[in-house]
């Protein structure tokens, strides 16, 4: 049996449903409206799971499914080593979301990562804390900060609203997901010429440690 | 994999050895509070230590090494001069599935002395060196001062010179500074605009026009770091030949007794590096006395320079032949950090580490 994980909800359900149906697997819920189960049709052995989007690289690095569909950001930020877990078997062209760092737009000497650097060591002096980044993408927003030598800052959690963080006073900047900028320009924030983090998109990745034999079933998807 | 108990049995061996210098054995929380490493480290050392939640004191850390806890007791109630060891576990996560030990036995020494600081530098090294000499390990030495006091005698503005001497553990970061300070990388294209619009009007205008204020950070903090930024776009880039040194010192790498010719010959262009020369040459001295062949110890400038330290002075590593191998023994002079963690108190230092794991498998234990 090949388990495949999809999430669970929303458009990135659908879509990613229609990418599967497009190429003759028709995946549908099944049972009851809040009951997560759900059927495939077009060829035996394979079984749907379906996953909240930031469970499947978990659920792929412990070898519960053997393909799954989520997004790049997540198997990012919450493998360690991800590309000794999992491999890329196609991006699908769908969920295309930007990783972005942005500041206040009043602040107009703050334009680059470089600026940041300066604006978080004066900040520090000034106000005697680090300056706060809230982000819920502590390991990849760490990593590109410590490559681009940006010093004197801290990373406080944030699981929802993040843009109203600096409105609220409880960070200075953000690092989250954006796909057209609205939200950060209704909340009076800007992204970093140079804060692009990750371009994430949904992609459809093998668990690197299945046993399962995928071929037909890849050569069906034709990926 | 080399059993624990000849691991122990190693590290409780070496910290006799320290113990028979003069050193008084001391012990140390394995939780630590993390307030004082993340203002110390910054956010890098989340990627390092493991972080844990106390549902009283906040959050903590599995101690990353000895030398914050060692400074603060010492700082707290030390009678000077001193000289402490100590032995136990460390834990540093390691990002993927590797050979690396994320848990493993620190054995450490740590001098602190105010009268001497070239002579306890030869005490330690000289001593770690007699205590790994059957391994046949290849040392290493440096001397952060020197970079620090070419760059605070650096011929440019003071932010300048702050910002370098800021990023001095980040070579990548100082590096990019460096060549833009000196007018050998061009203006950023974003800069450029940047200072283009800040030109225009004034700051206060621009925050004005750039819609509803939003944030802790001030209208007073954003233009004064506008009107630095201008104020810098007119500062004079750092002369040719005074930065043709810097970079000469940033690569500079040969045996200790030749370095300290080469340097003393870069000493009339840079003249700011005289008393940190003059006091590698009391080191070599030291060194020397206590049987060092300074002719062939190997000297970088730039050794020590990585993120997650804090030494401020001399710096020595000791490497088996497999360098996939961490270094089994370092250390340093960090003279700086005693003044940080002491709250306006302080004391020149240095000390290092030895990771008997490394030792025991080396000499083959079973």
């Amino acid at each position: 049996m090949i388990k495949i994980g999809v999430p669970s909800k929303g458009r990135l359900m659908t879509e990613t449903f229609a990418w599967f149906g497009a190429r003759g697997l028709a995946m549908r819920r099944t049972g009851a409206e809040r009951e997560y189960s759900g059927a495939v049709e077009g060829m035996e052995g394979v079984e749907l799971v379906l996953l909240a989007a930031s469970e499947v690289p978990r659920e792929l690095e412990a070898g519960r499914i053997d393909l799954g569909v989520t997004g790049t950001d997540l198997v990012r930020e919450e493998l360690a080593d991800w590309s000794a877990v999992v491999a890329e078997v196609a991006r699908l062209g769908f969920g295309q979301a930007d990783l972005i760092l942005a500041v206040p737009s009043v602040w107009v000497d703050v334009d680059t990562l470089d600026d940041l650097d300066a604006a978080a060591a004066a900040f520090r002096a000034a106000h005697g804390f680090r300056l706060r980044i809230a982000t819920k993408y502590h390991r990849l927003v760490r990593e590109f900060l410590t490559e681009s030598g940006v010093a004197d800052y801290q990373l406080v959690d944030s699981l929802g609203a993040t843009e109203g963080t600096v409105k609220n006073l409880t960070a200075e900047a953000i690092a989250d997901i954006t796909s057209s900028g609205e939200t950060l320009r209704a909340n009076h924030l800007k992204v970093l010429s140079d804060g692009l983090i990750l371009r994430s998109e949904a992609v459809l990745f093998r668990a690197k440690g299945s046993g399962a034999d995928l071929g037909p079933l890849l050569a069906r998807l034709g990926v | 994999m080399t059993p624990k108990a000849a691991i122990r049995a190693e590290a409780e061996r070496l910290h006799a050895v320290f113990v028979a210098a003069g050193a008084v054995p001391v012990e140390a929380d394995i939780l630590l509070p993390a307030e004082t490493l993340l203002d110390l480290y910054g956010e890098d050392i989340r990627a390092r230590a493991y972080v844990t939640q106390d549902p009283a004191r906040g959050e903590m850390m599995l101690r990353p090494d000895f030398t914050v806890p060692v400074v603060q007791a010492h700082m707290a109630h030390g009678a000077e001069p001193a000289r402490y060891c100590y032995l136990g576990e460390v834990f540093r996560k390691q990002d993927r599935v590797s050979e690396r030990a994320s848990e493993y036995l620190q054995v450490g020494f740590e001098v602190f002395d105010r009268t001497a600081p070239e002579a306890a530098d030869a005490e330690v090294f000289a001593l770690f060196q007699s205590m790994l000499a059957d391994l046949g390990l290849r040392p290493a030495t440096g001397d952060i001062g020197i970079l620090m006091a070419a760059v605070r005698g650096l011929e440019t503005t003071p932010r300048r010179r702050a910002a370098l001497l800021r990023h001095i553990w980040r070579p990548k970061r100082f590096r990019g500074l460096l060549d833009r300070f000196a007018g050998r990388a061009p203006v950023p294209a974003a800069r450029a605009a940047l200072l283009e619009r800040l030109a225009k009007g004034s700051p206060e205008a621009l925050i004005v026009e750039a819609g509803t204020f939003v944030g802790l950070r001030s209208a007073e903090e954003i233009t004064a770091r506008a009107e630095a930024l201008l104020e810098d776009a007119e500062a004079k880039p750092i002369a040719a030949p005074e930065a043709a040194m810097l970079y000469d010192l940033l690569t500079l790498e040969a045996p200790a007794a030749a370095a300290l010719t080469h340097l003393r010959g870069m000493m009339p262009m840079l003249p700011a590096i005289g008393p940190a020369v003059d006091r590698f040459a009391l080191r070599l001295e030291a060194l020397a006395a206590r049987g060092a062949d300074v002719t062939t110890l190997p000297f970088e400038a730039s050794h020590g320079r990585t993120s997650l330290e804090y030494y401020d002075g001399f710096v020595f590593s000791f490497h088996a032949a497999d360098p996939s191998l961490p270094p089994v023994a370092s250390g340093g002079r960090y003279d700086a950090l005693t003044a940080v963690l002491g709250a306006g108190a302080s004391i020149p230092a240095v000390g290092g580490v030895i990771r008997p794991g490394l030792v025991a498998r080396l000499r083959g234990a079973a």
